[in-house]
C-alpha cells in the first residue's frame, strides 16, 4: 500500500516536476521569441536606418556634386571670359565660319534638288516717319517703323541633267498691309558640259555686276541694300529675261569674262526699259517724264551686261578678287533715250591658316559705280532733254572678331549732276549714310543683326534709323560662291 | 644642228612626260597624301584645303576654280565634309572629267562604312552630316580602301603607269598592314579608356583601337562649348578618370586647357591631315604614327 502510495506520489511529482519543467520550458521558448522578436525589430530598425543614412548619404553626394558642377560652371564662365593664360602654344582660337557667306551650307542628302526657305524679318524704327519712301529704297530693306517681312524665299536647285543644272528662287514678302506679294526673282538654268571653258545660263537671272548685284539678301552683310546700288538699278537689282555667256580665261590666275544679254524691260531692269511709276493721273512716269511704251525693235533694244573679273591669292591667307562691269542699254524717256553704266568692284579677305568654322577674318568690300542716264524732253511736265549723271561708292569693312560674332561698318556716298526734276526724285541728288552693324549668328542657320544709319542727304535732311534683323534657313541650301 | 635637234627632242620627250602625268586635285591634305603614295612622280598634286584649316569651312576661292578646271582627277572625301565649299567650286570648274560619277571624280567613301548616319535629319541636334560621320580617315583600314580607289580611277586614266600605280598600292597597303599590329600593340593596354575630344571626327580611330573617344567638348556638332556642358564633361572626366583631351589644330585650345586645368588631364594635339601639328609632314604613316604613340604616352604617364 505504502509502496503504491509513494509509486502513486512519486509519479505526482514527477508529474509535478515535469509539468513545472514544461512551464519553465514554455516560459524559455516565449522570452527567446521574445528576444528574436526584438532582434528582429532592432535589426530592422538598423536596415532602416542604414538605408537612410545611405539615402542621405547621396542625397548629400548629389547636392554637394550639383554644387560642386554650379560652382564649375560658373568657374568656368570666368576662365572663359578672362583671357586665362594659355599655358601652352595655344594655335588656334575662335569658332563659326566665314564672313560675306555666313551660310554656307548645303545638305543634299537622296533628294534629286536641294530646296531651302529662308526668312528674313526686321524690327526696328526711324526718325523718317516712313522710312521706304526716301530712307530705304530696297525691296528688300526695312519698309516701315515696328515689324517688316521683305524676304521670305523658297530657292531650289540641282541637276537637270548631265548638261544642266536648275535654279529657282520664288520670294514671297509682305506690304505694308501686310498683303503677301510674291515674285519670281530668278529661274534659270545653266550648262555643266560646255566645251572651251564655256557656261552659259538663261532665263531669269541676276545680272553679273559687280559684287553684291548677284547676291540674295541673306548674303549681304547690312540689312539694306546700298545706296549706289538702288540708285542705278532699282530697288529690286539687276535681273532680267535674258541669257548669259562666261568663259573662263586661259590665265594662271582666276580670270572671268561675262557678257549677259537682257531682255531689259520692266521695274527690274530699273534704269533701261522701265515704265516707271504712275502719277496721279495714272500716267507712267521716270524721272519726272512720261514713259513711251517702246516695242523691241532690234537686238539693239537689249541691255547687254559685260563683266571681266580676276581673283589672286596674295598670301595664303589673303585672297582680292577684283571686277569691272558695265551695263548698256536703252530707256523709255524718249525713242532714242540710252543708258550707261559703269562699275568696279574690289574684295579682300583675310583669315587665318588655322581659322575655326571661318573664323576669325576681315573682309572688306566696296564697289563704285557711274550712270549716264539720257532724259528725253516731256515738255507736258516742263523737263527738257538732258543727260542726268549719277555717281557713288560703298565701301564696307567686316571683322568676324570671335566665333559667331561679326562686326561690319559701312560708308556710303552718291551724288549726280543737277537735274531739273532732283528735288521730287528720291533716286537722285547727294547722299551719305554711316552704318555700323554687328551680328550674331546662333549656327550656320541663323543670325541676329543689330544696325544703325546715320542719314544725311540733300533732299532728306539729317535722319536715323535702327534695324534689328532676324533670319532663319532651313532645308539644303546650294554652297555659295567666294 | 646635231646637238639642237637633240635639245629639241629632249624637250619634246619632257613635254611628253609632263603631259602624261595626271595632273590630281585632291581637297583634304589626307586624302593628298594617299593619292601621292599611289601616284608617286607620276602625278602632279594640289591640295585644296591647308592642313591647320578646318575642312568643313574652307572659302570657295576662285584659285581653286582654276585648278579644277586643269585637273584630271579630283580625290574628293565623297561623304559631304566639303559641301559647304566644293559643289560652288565644281559648278564654276567647267570640268568635265570631274562631274558626279566621271572615272576622274574619286568619290574616296566609295566601299567605307559610314557611321552614325541620322535616320532622322534634325539640324536642332546640332549641325549633323546627313551621309554619316565623314571623318573615316583616321581608321588605317579605311585609308587602304582610300587608297584602292584612288588607285582605281589612276589605273582606269593612266593605264601605261598602271603597274606602278599598282606596286604603289601595294606597297602602302602592305606598310599599313605591317604597321597596324605595331599600332594596335601600343594601344592595347588602354583599352577602353575614355578620351575627350572637341569635335566628334575622331569616331572612326577611336573604334579601330579600342579608346572611347566619346566626350566632346562641343554640346552638339558645331555649337560652341558652354560652360554648362564644359561643366558636365568635367564631372564625367572625373567619375571616369579620364585625362586626356584631344585638340585638333583649327579648334579652341584654350578651352581644352579651361577644362584639362580643373581636371589635372593633358591636352593634347593631334591633327587629321599630315602637316597638321609638328612632325607628321612625311604623310598618311607618320602623321597616325605619330597619332598613336603621343595618345600611349599621354595616356601612359597619368595611369
Amino acid at each position: 500500500m505504502r509502496f503504491r502510495t509513494s509509486i502513486i506520489s512519486s509519479f505526482a511529482l514527477c508529474a509535478f516536476v515535469l509539468a513545472a519543467h514544461a512551464q519553465e520550458t514554455n516560459e524559455v521558448e516565449l522570452l527567446k521569441q521574445q528576444l528574436r522578436q526584438v532582434l528582429q525589430v532592432q535589426e530592422e530598425q538598423r536596415q532602416k536606418i542604414e538605408a537612410l543614412t545611405k539615402q542621405l548619404d547621396e542625397m548629400t553626394k548629389k547636392q554637394s556634386a550639383e554644387a560642386e558642377r554650379k560652382k564649375l560652371e560658373q568657374q568656368l564662365a570666368a576662365e572663359l571670359q578672362t583671357n586665362a593664360p594659355a599655358s601652352t602654344p595655344a594655335p588656334a582660337t575662335s569658332a563659326p565660319w566665314s564672313p560675306s557667306q555666313p551660310m554656307t551650307v548645303a545638305r543634299a542628302g537622296s533628294a534629286y534638288m536641294n530646296i531651302s526657305f529662308d526668312t528674313l524679318m526686321d524690327v526696328g524704327g526711324s526718325t523718317a516717319h516712313d522710312p521706304s519712301a526716301q530712307l530705304e529704297l530696297g525691296d528688300h530693306d526695312p519698309i516701315k517703323r515696328g515689324f517688316s517681312l521683305r524676304n521670305a524665299e523658297i530657292a531650289v536647285d540641282g541637276a537637270v541633267d548631265p548638261y544642266f543644272k536648275g535654279f529657282g528662287n520664288i520670294v514671297l514678302k509682305l506690304d505694308k498691309n501686310n498683303e503677301t506679294e510674291i515674285e519670281l526673282e530668278e529661274a534659270y538654268l545653266q550648262t555643266t558640259s560646255l566645251p572651251g571653258n564655256l557656261q552659259v545660263k538663261g532665263g531669269q537671272f541676276f545680272a553679273a555686276f559687280g559684287r553684291q548685284n548677284p547676291q540674295h539678301p541673306h548674303q549681304w552683310a547690312f540689312v539694306d541694300d546700298p545706296l549706289i546700288l538702288t540708285r542705278a538699278f532699282g530697288p529690286e537689282g539687276l535681273r532680267s529675261v535674258g541669257a548669259q555667256a562666261s568663259w573662263l580665261v586661259p590665265t594662271p590666275f582666276y580670270t572671268e569674262a561675262f557678257l549677259g544679254v537682257l531682255d531689259g524691260q520692266g521695274g527690274t531692269a530699273f534704269s533701261f526699259r522701265n515704265p516707271g511709276q504712275p502719277d496721279a493721273l495714272g500716267v507712267d512716269r521716270f524721272h519726272g517724264r512720261a514713259t513711251m511704251d517702246n516695242i523691241l525693235r532690234g537686238p539693239g533694244d537689249l541691255v547687254y551686261v559685260p563683266r571681266l573679273a580676276s581673283s589672286f591669292d596674295l598670301t595664303d591667307q589673303q585672297t582680292v578678287v577684283a571686277g569691272v562691269s558695265a551695263a548698256f542699254g536703252p530707256n523709255e524717256t524718249g525713242t532714242h533715250k540710252h543708258t550707261q553704266v559703269y562699275g568696279t568692284d574690289l574684295y579682300w579677305k583675310w583669315k587665318p591658316a588655322n581659322a575655326h568654322e571661318g573664323f576669325p577674318f576681315v573682309s572688306w568690300q566696296t564697289e563704285g559705280l557711274y550712270e549716264i542716264f539720257d532724259a528725253g524732253a516731256d515738255a507736258g511736265a516742263g523737263l527738257p532733254a538732258e543727260t542726268l549723271r549719277d555717281w557713288g561708292f560703298y565701301s564696307q569693312v567686316l571683322w568676324g572678331f570671335k566665333p559667331r560674332w561679326v562686326a561690319g561698318l559701312r560708308g556710303e556716298w552718291v551724288d549726280g549732276n543737277h537735274g531739273l526734276f532732283d528735288s521730287q526724285d528720291v533716286f537722285r541728288g547727294q547722299r551719305t549714310r554711316i552704318s555700323p552693324d554687328l551680328t550674331f549668328y546662333p549656327s550656320e542657320f541663323s543670325k541676329i543683326r543689330l544696325q544703325y544709319n546715320f542719314d544725311q542727304g540733300e533732299f532728306i535732311g539729317t535722319q536715323h534709323s535702327i534695324w534689328l534683323q532676324v533670319e532663319f534657313l532651313l532645308g539644303a541650301h546650294g554652297a555659295h560662291k567666294f | 644642228m646635231k646637238k639642237v635637234s637633240l635639245i629639241i627632242l629632249a624637250l619634246i620627250a619632257l613635254a611628253a612626260t609632263s603631259q602624261a602625268k595626271l595632273n590630281v586635285v585632291a581637297t583634304t591634305p589626307d586624302l593628298g597624301s594617299i593619292a601621292r603614295e599611289i601616284g608617286g612622280d607620276k602625278i602632279d598634286l594640289t591640295v585644296l584645303a591647308k592642313p591647320t584649316e578646318d575642312p568643313h569651312f574652307v572659302d570657295a576661292k576662285p584659285s581653286f576654280i582654276v585648278k579644277l578646271n586643269h585637273a584630271d582627277v579630283l580625290v574628293e572625301g565623297g561623304a559631304e565634309l566639303e559641301i559647304g565649299w566644293l559643289p560652288a567650286l565644281l559648278d564654276q570648274s567647267r570640268n568635265e572629267k570631274l562631274a558626279a560619277g566621271a572615272p576622274g571624280h574619286v568619290a574616296c567613301s566609295q566601299g567605307i562604312q559610314l557611321l552614325e548616319v541620322p535616320s532622322t535629319l534634325d539640324r536642332s541636334k546640332g549641325d549633323v552630316h546627313a551621309a554619316g560621320n565623314p571623318h573615316y580617315t583616321p581608321d588605317p583600314v579605311n585609308a587602304k580602301i582610300v587608297a584602292q580607289n584612288i588607285a582605281n580611277a589612276f589605273c582606269a586614266l593612266d593605264p601605261r603607269s598602271g603597274d606602278i600605280f599598282r606596286a604603289n598600292l601595294k606597297r602602302f597597303t602592305d606598310a599599313i598592314d605591317a604597321k597596324l599590329v605595331e599600332w594596335q600593340k601600343t594601344l592595347a593596354p588602354f583599352k577602353g579608356q575614355h578620351v575627350v575630344a572637341y569635335h566628334n571626327s575622331w569616331l572612326y580611330f577611336g573604334d579601330r583601337f579600342g579608346l572611347q573617344i566619346d566626350l566632346f567638348l562641343e554640346p552638339k556638332p558645331g555649337i560652341p562649348p558652354t560652360p554648362a556642358h564644359l561643366a558636365e564633361v568635367i564631372m564625367k572626366m572625373k567619375a571616369d578618370n579620364t585625362h586626356v583631351i584631344i585638340v585638333d589644330p583649327y579648334l579652341n585650345r584654350k578651352t581644352a586647357e579651361t577644362v584639362a586645368r580643373n581636371t589635372d588631364a593633358t591636352v593634347l594635339d593631334v591633327s587629321q591631315f599630315p602637316g597638321g601639328v609638328k612632325g607628321t609632314e612625311g604623310g598618311y604613316i607618320p602623321l597616325i604614327d605619330y597619332t598613336v604613340n603621343a595618345l600611349a604616352r599621354a595616356l601612359g604617364e597619368k595611369k
